[in-house]
C-alpha cells in the first residue's frame, strides 16, 4: 500500500458558462519518503489536484474518485476526523508566502498554534520547538523573528517560515505548490534545496508542483506531466528527461530558456492555447497545438498507458521515438 | 507608535479649527440674533442697537469669531442666557446620559452585527445569509422614531417587561437606570447592526478567500479559531472605520431617541437650545460634540494600528 493513492479523481467547478472540468480522471501513487514532481502550465489542473488531495477545494467544486492516505479515503471521512489528521498527515507550502501567512498575526503565533492544536504541547514548549524549527530552516536570530510580523521579513525568509510551519507537526507528506514561483531567482534554488534536505532527513514524501521542468529535474524521483486536467506523461525523472515520449512534454522542455543559446534567440513558445476546459475537444486535448498530430488524434482521448516500458506511461498515439542510447 | 500618535495629533489642529469656525458660522448666520430674542416684543431699534453693542454683536463676524475662540481656548464656552448655567456645566451634566445611551447602542449593535456577519459570510448565499441581508436592508430603512414606537408598544405595553420612558440616575438605582436604557439603546442599535453586519460580512467573504485562510484550514485549526483569530481581525478595519463614523449618526439619532424616551441627554439639550434660540449654548454644545467626534475618530485611527501591524510599522 502506498502512502498516497489518488484514484480516478475528477474535479468539476461550476462557472457562469457551465461546468469546468479542472481535473479529469487523474491516478497517482506516492510512497513514503519518495518525491513526485507535478509539472504543467497554468490551468493544467495541478493546483486543483493538490487542493483536492488537501481537501481544500472551493465549496462549490464537485469531486469524485478516491484519495486514500495511509489507506483512509480522505473524501469520505468526517470533517472533525479530517481536521485532526491535517498537519500531521499532509502539510502544504503555498506559492506566495506574502498571502499564505496571516498579515496580522506574529510568526510565532502562526508557528506555535499548529503544534499546540495537534501535538498537545504547552505554549512554552511550542515556542522552544518553534525557535528550533526556524533555526533549522535557516532563519537567523530566530528568537527575535518569533515576535515579527510577515511583512517584516523578505520573501525568501517568509517562505522559510511557511516551510517551518508545514514541518512543525512532522507530516508524512508535504505538498509544495509552486513554492518558488513568487520568489527572486536568487533565492529559488536555496528554497528548493532546503525542501529537498528536509524531505530526505525527515524521510517525508513530497509532491513538488511547478510549471518549470527545470525545478523537478534532479530533485524528484518521479515526474507527472499534466495538461488540460489529465496526466499525459509519467515516468521516473531520469527516464523522462532521457526519453520524452509525449510531444507536449518535449514542447515544454523546448520552451525552457537555455543559457548556451546565442544572444537574441527567440524563446520557443508552445503555439496556440490550451483547450477550453468547459467544452474540451473529443480527441487528444493537445492535438490542436501538436506538430505530430494527425486526424486520428482528434478522434478519441488516448489513455495513459505504458506500451513499451512499465514505468514510463504516456497518453499519446503518435509518441516521439525512443532515443537510442549513444 | 508614539511618533504616529504625535503625527496624527498635529493633523487634528486644522480639523478642530475648521469645526469651530463652522459651528460659529452656523449659529451666527441663523436669521435673527440674540439681542432680538432677549428683548422680544419690547425691542426698539435703539435698544436693540445698544444691546448689540454691549454684546459685541455689532463687530465684524471674523472679530466675533476670534473673540469667541479666544474664550473657548481658555476653557470658557460661555453660558446659557436662559438658565445662566455655563455650557460646560450643562454638558457635563447631560453627557454621561448620552454616552451611556450611545455605548449601549453600539454594544448591542456589535453584539448582533458581528455574529450575524460571520455566520452569513461562512454560509454565503445560504438561506440564513439571504434572510439576514434582506432583513438588514429592511431594518435600515425603518426610521428610528417608528422602531422606537414599535418597541415601546411591544416591550413596554404588550409584554410590560421594560419601562416605556424616563431616566433614573445610576447613583439612585443602577438596575432601574440600566432597564431604562434598554429600549432607547435598542432603538438606536436597530439602525446600527445592519451597517455593521453588511460591512463586516463583505470583508469576511473576501478574507475567507485568502490563501492564509486556506493555510489555516490546512493546518487543521478549529473552525472557531480560523474565524475569530485568522479571519475576523484582518476583516475588521472597515468595521472599525464605520463604527467610528457611525458615532456621528448615533449623535443625530440620540437627538430623536432622547426626545421620544424623555432622556435628559445632550440631544435634548441641543433641541431645547435650538427652540429657545440659546445660541451660546447651541454653539458650545455643537463644538464640544463635534470635537468629541473628531477625537473619537482619532482613537479609531490608532485602533487601525493595533489591528494591522503593517500600519503600525509605517507601511500602511
Amino acid at each position: 500500500m502506498s502512502l498516497l493513492e489518488v484514484e480516478n479523481i475528477v474535479v468539476d467547478l461550476p462557472t457562469p458558462r457551465g461546468m469546468l472540468r479542472a481535473v479529469d480522471g487523474v491516478n497517482l501513487t506516492l510512497d513514503a519518503g519518495r518525491t513526485l514532481g507535478v509539472v504543467g502550465e497554468s490551468g493544467s489542473g495541478k493546483t486543483m489536484l493538490s487542493r483536492a488531495i488537501l481537501q481544500l477545494l472551493p465549496r462549490r467544486a464537485k469531486l469524485s474518485g478516491a484519495i486514500r492516505f495511509d489507506g483512509q479515503d480522505m473524501t469520505r471521512i468526517a470533517p472533525e476526523t479530517l481536521r485532526k489528521l491535517r498537519a500531521k498527515s499532509v502539510a502544504v507550502v503555498f506559492q506566495d508566502p506574502m498571502t499564505s501567512l496571516n498579515p496580522v498575526l506574529t510568526i510565532g503565533s502562526q508557528l506555535t498554534e499548529t503544534m499546540r492544536e495537534h501535538l498537545g504541547v504547552p505554549q512554552s514548549e511550542a515556542i522552544l520547538r518553534g525557535v528550533a524549527l526556524l533555526a533549522e530552516v535557516g532563519i537567523p536570530s530566530p528568537e527575535q523573528r518569533m515576535g515579527n510580523y510577515p511583512h517584516q521579513l523578505s520573501g525568501g525568509m517568509r517562505q522559510r517560515v511557511a516551510i517551518a510551519i508545514a514541518l512543525s507537526c512532522a507530516p508524512k507528506l508535504l505538498i509544495a505548490d509552486e513554492p518558488t514561483t513568487a520568489l527572486d531567482v536568487t533565492v529559488q534554488a536555496q528554497i528548493l534545496d532546503l525542501l529537498a534536505r528536509e524531505q530526505r532527513s525527515r524521510h517525508m514524501a513530497m509532491m513538488l508542483i511547478t510549471h518549470d521542468l527545470g525545478v523537478v529535474a534532479g530533485r524528484t524521483d518521479e515526474v507527472a506531466v499534466m495538461y488540460a486536467g489529465r496526466v499525459v506523461e509519467r515516468a521516473p525523472t531520469r527516464e523522462l528527461f532521457h526519453h520524452m515520449r509525449m510531444p507536449y512534454t518535449a514542447a515544454l522542455m523546448a520552451a525552457l530558456p537555455k543559457l548556451d543559446a546565442p544572444p537574441h534567440t527567440r524563446l520557443p513558445a508552445i503555439g496556440g492555447r490550451p483547450p477550453d476546459p468547459i467544452n474540451p475537444p473529443p480527441g487528444c486535448s493537445f492535438a490542436p497545438r501538436c506538430f505530430y498530430a494527425d486526424a486520428a488524434c482528434d478522434k478519441a482521448k488516448p489513455p495513459l498507458s505504458a506500451p513499451d516500458r512499465m514505468a514510463h506511461q504516456f497518453a499519446c498515439i503518435r509518441p516521439l521515438p525512443v532515443k537510442v542510447a549513444a | 507608535m508614539l511618533k504616529l500618535i504625535r503625527r496624527r495629533l498635529v493633523y487634528l489642529i486644522p480639523v478642530l479649527l475648521a469645526v469651530s469656525l463652522l459651528t460659529f458660522l452656523v449659529a451666527a448666520l441663523l436669521p435673527g440674533d440674540m439681542a432680538e430674542v432677549l428683548l422680544g416684543d419690547q425691542a426698539t431699534p435703539e435698544t436693540l442697537a445698544a444691546l448689540r453693542h454691549d454684546m459685541g454683536l455689532d463687530q465684524p463676524l471674523l472679530v466675533r469669531y476670534f473673540i469667541w475662540l479666544g474664550h473657548v481656548l481658555q476653557g470658557d464656552f460661555g453660558r446659557s442666557f436662559r438658565t445662566g448655567q455655563t455650557v460646560l456645566a450643562a454638558v457635563a451634566e447631560r453627557l454621561p446620559i448620552s454616552l451611556e445611551l450611545m455605548l449601549g447602542a453600539q454594544l448591542i449593535g456589535l453584539a448582533i452585527g458581528i455574529p450575524v456577519a460571520i455566520i452569513c459570510a461562512v454560509h454565503q448565499g445560504g438561506r440564513f445569509d439571504r434572510a439576514m441581508t434582506g432583513g438588514a436592508f429592511a431594518m435600515l430603512s425603518v426610521p428610528s422614531f417608528l422602531s422606537a414606537i414599535l418597541l415601546i408598544w411591544l416591550l413596554a405595553v404588550e409584554w410590560q417587561i421594560l419601562p416605556a420612558t424616563g431616566y433614573t440616575p445610576f447613583s439612585e438605582d443602577p438596575w432601574a437606570n440600566l432597564r431604562g436604557f434598554v429600549l432607547p439603546a435598542l432603538t438606536l442599535a436597530l439602525g446600527e447592526w445592519p451597517v455593521i453586519m453588511r460591512v463586516l460580512r463583505s470583508d469576511m467573504i473576501a478574507t475567507l478567500q485568502e490563501d492564509f485562510i486556506a493555510m489555516a484550514r490546512a493546518k487543521g485549526l478549529k473552525q472557531s479559531r480560523i474565524l475569530l483569530v485568522h479571519a475576523l481581525k484582518p476583516s475588521s478595519l472597515t468595521l472599525v472605520t464605520v463604527t467610528g463614523i457611525n458615532i456621528g449618526r448615533l449623535i443625530g439619532g440620540a437627538v430623536i431617541v432622547e426626545t421620544i424616551f424623555a432622556m435628559p441627554g445632550i440631544g435634548r439639550l441641543l433641541v431645547t437650545a435650538i427652540y429657545s434660540r440659546d445660541l451660546m449654548m447651541l454653539q458650545g454644545v455643537v463644538l464640544l460634540v463635534a470635537s468629541g467626534f473628531v477625537m473619537l475618530n482619532f482613537v479609531v485611527d490608532l485602533l487601525y494600528a493595533t489591528l494591522d501591524p503593517r500600519i503600525r510599522h509605517g507601511r500602511g
